[in-house]
């Protein structure tokens, strides 16, 4: 396991590398000069000429990323075109809402897709495993902005009973500690705003975590139909087992190999799915600062949220495949 | 078998299965529906009516029969603007699928068929443009790149193609060690014979089930870029784009703005993840969920 660790944490290196050239030549795929892509439209010329003399950009290209580079790893971003705050800071202050919106959404996702999964594979061709393997497809099918769009219409416009933006209602108040609002009013001991912002989550995280949790239930279904079928489940049934030992104790746990590599990869299309249901629902998070840098034509915004993000997910697969390989020894020797 | 009798005999296969056969008419209603918007939409897709905005459709009342699925905030229809964007969304995803499958077919079977050095670096490529959520990818390409149809195409067209590039790679390292592929080497057949003759016409089948089911990931994305306001720029009908508006009408109480046009995208997406989910059980039951 540790040469297995070792050699994974060595193979993120060269892809971090790549991820961070990608970044770096956003800005010189961007028409115009790069100094002045950066310093923003309305910089004045001293401003200008200070931003290109700090990232060398009057020096060779190789030069420059390797500047860029440095002070990347320094934890330097640059500073917002729009803000005028450093970027960094402004990514670490809304790094907590996704983080807490994608947590909420996997909840939700593994809840649903794992329970319907199992049921539907147990109860093969039921009337309920043609509705959740139906609903699944329609899951899979549906844009996440639109199905934010939907549930904000029907729970938040017509009937009224959730907030369809924001994580917090102005007149509550709440002391921040980690950024979480929900671990924060535990934290506090903060009922009311733990009540306003789990009400703030409930839309966001139903429409961000429904498609990961159709495909959640679409692979519980197979992989658990898949071991259900085999020898040693029959022996168990034959020997007598309780029919729910054998499900859960047995079953299950065979099936979750390929279910937990589904999950990781989920995690991916949430961190996705994140920008565009922050967009609907107002959720002051990475993916809405992304979408707001890129109509703001804010390069250093754009360039540090999307290195952050990708950091993020580099980082998320990387512990998928140390978890998974933990689960499975035999991907340790490949 | 000469090449009719096996796409007889594919689509043959094809109709036993009710999902994908559902999936394949819906496709085939849409395409239609592209190819003669002009004959089907009831009122010009671009022309504004502001003394008509937001106006509800048919269930109001037959004196709201003009615009079947009611207006949008700058007094256009929606159905016509539907029924035109069908071409526009099928176009964007179609064309992004072609690019994606042209660059992972190019890059699949150089990095399969050679390997060495060449593969090496290509699939590490590949593991970087896997490192960003795809959605995120398309979005940072068109940062770069500015707002626009077909820009929308081409960051598309990139997003998906280390992931064709992998199938097509996996289907030509099986058939680079097939005997068949030996006995043309020991023929003398050059590398270019033996790609085009033996490897392509084997490498084929995943290809066409994984471009199917990209189609609907590809207009999942365009209409995400179109939604962000990164995609087909006004007034052009796009699906994407007519729900970016929405979230005003919403709050106005116009439901309707915000619901067909997503209706339509579910309807795309799940008519080619049927088709995919079909063909993929025919031609390549190894990839089966």
């Amino acid at each position: 396991m540790k040469r297995y660790l070792v050699k994974r944490l060595l193979l993120i290196i060269p892809v971090l590398l790549g991820v961070s050239m990608i970044v770096f030549f956003l800005v010189r795929l961007a028409p115009g000069d790069p100094a002045k892509v950066l310093a923003g439209e309305h910089a004045s010329p001293e401003f200008i000429q200070a931003v290109r003399e700090k990232w060398g950009l009057d020096k060779p290209l190789y030069v420059q990323y390797f500047i860029w580079l440095r002070s990347v790893l320094r934890g330097d971003l640059g500073v917002s075109i729009a803000t005028h705050t450093p970027v960094l800071q402004e990514l670490l202050t809304r790094f907590p809402a996704t983080l807490e919106l994608s947590i909420v959404a996997m909840f939700i996702a593994i809840l649903v897709g794992v329970t319907a999964g199992i049921i539907s594979a147990v109860r093969q061709y039921s009337i309920f495993d043609y509705l959740s393997m139906t609903g699944a497809l329609f899951g899979i099918s549906m844009p996440v902005f639109w199905l934010g769009l939907m549930l904000m219409l029907i729970f938040g416009l017509r009937f009224d009973l959730l907030p369809i933006s924001g994580r917090l209602s102005p007149e509550v108040t709440l002391r921040t500690v980690t950024g979480l609002h929900l671990l924060d009013a535990l934290l506090t001991w903060n009922g009311r705003a733990f009540l306003d912002a789990l009400a703030h989550l409930v839309l966001p995280g139903v429409a961000l975590g429904t498609i990961p949790a159709a495909l959640i239930a679409r692979m519980t279904r197979s992989s658990m139909l898949e071991v259900i079928r085999q020898d040693f489940i029959r022996t168990e049934r034959a020997k007598g087992l309780p029919e729910k030992t054998v499900i859960y104790k047995h079953a299950l746990r065979n099936a979750l190999i390929p279910i937990i590599t589904v999950i990781g990869m989920e995690f991916g299309l949430l961190l996705g799915g994140a920008i565009l249901t922050e967009t609907v629902f107002a959720w002051p998070g990475l993916g809405r600062y992304t979408v707001d840098a890129v109509y703001a034509r804010d390069y250093p915004a754009i360039q540090g949220a999307v290195l952050f993000i990708a950091l993020t997910f580099v980082l998320v697969n990387l512990f998928t495949d140390l978890l998974y390989a933990s689960i499975n020894p035999r991907i340790r020797y490949r | 078998m000469p090449k009719k009798a096996q796409i007889l005999e594919t689509f043959l296969a094809l109709k036993k299965n009710k999902a994908a056969l559902v999936g394949l008419l819906i496709i085939v209603v849409m395409v239609v529906v592209a190819c003669f918007p002009q004959s089907l939409a009831p009122n010009d897709p671009i022309k504004r009516n502001l003394a008509q905005r937001l106006k509800p459709g048919f269930w109001a009342g037959r004196e709201f029969a003009q615009y079947p699925l009611g207006t949008d905030y700058l007094g256009r229809c929606i159905l016509s603007r539907i029924i035109w964007g069908t071409r526009t969304s099928l176009l964007v995803g179609f064309i992004a699928v072609v690019i994606s499958t042209v660059l992972g077919l190019i890059l699949g079977v150089f990095s399969g068929y050679f390997g060495g050095w060449m593969d090496t670096i290509l699939m590490r490529v590949v593991d970087v443009m896997f490192a960003f959520p795809s959605i995120l990818l398309a979005i940072t390409i068109m940062a770069a790149l500015g707002p626009g149809l077909e820009k929308a195409m081409i960051a598309i067209g990139i997003v998906y193609t280390p992931q064709m590039a992998r199938v097509v790679r996996s289907a030509v390292l099986v058939i680079r060690e097939m005997d068949y592929i030996e006995a043309e080497r020991a023929l003398g057949a050059s590398h270019s014979r033996i790609i085009w003759h033996h490897v392509l016409p084997n490498a084929i089948a995943p290809v066409i089930v994984y471009a199917t089911l990209s189609t609907a990931g590809a207009i999942l994305d365009a209409a995400a870029l179109g939604f962000l306001g990164l995609g087909a720029l006004p007034p052009t009908p796009e699906w994407g784009a007519m729900l970016s508006g929405s979230r005003q009408a919403l709050t106005a109480g116009a439901w309707w703005a915000a619901t067909f046009p997503g209706i339509a995208i579910m309807c795309a997406v799940l008519g080619l993840n049927l088709l995919g989910d079909g063909m993929r059980d025919l031609l390549d039951p190894r990839l089966r969920m």
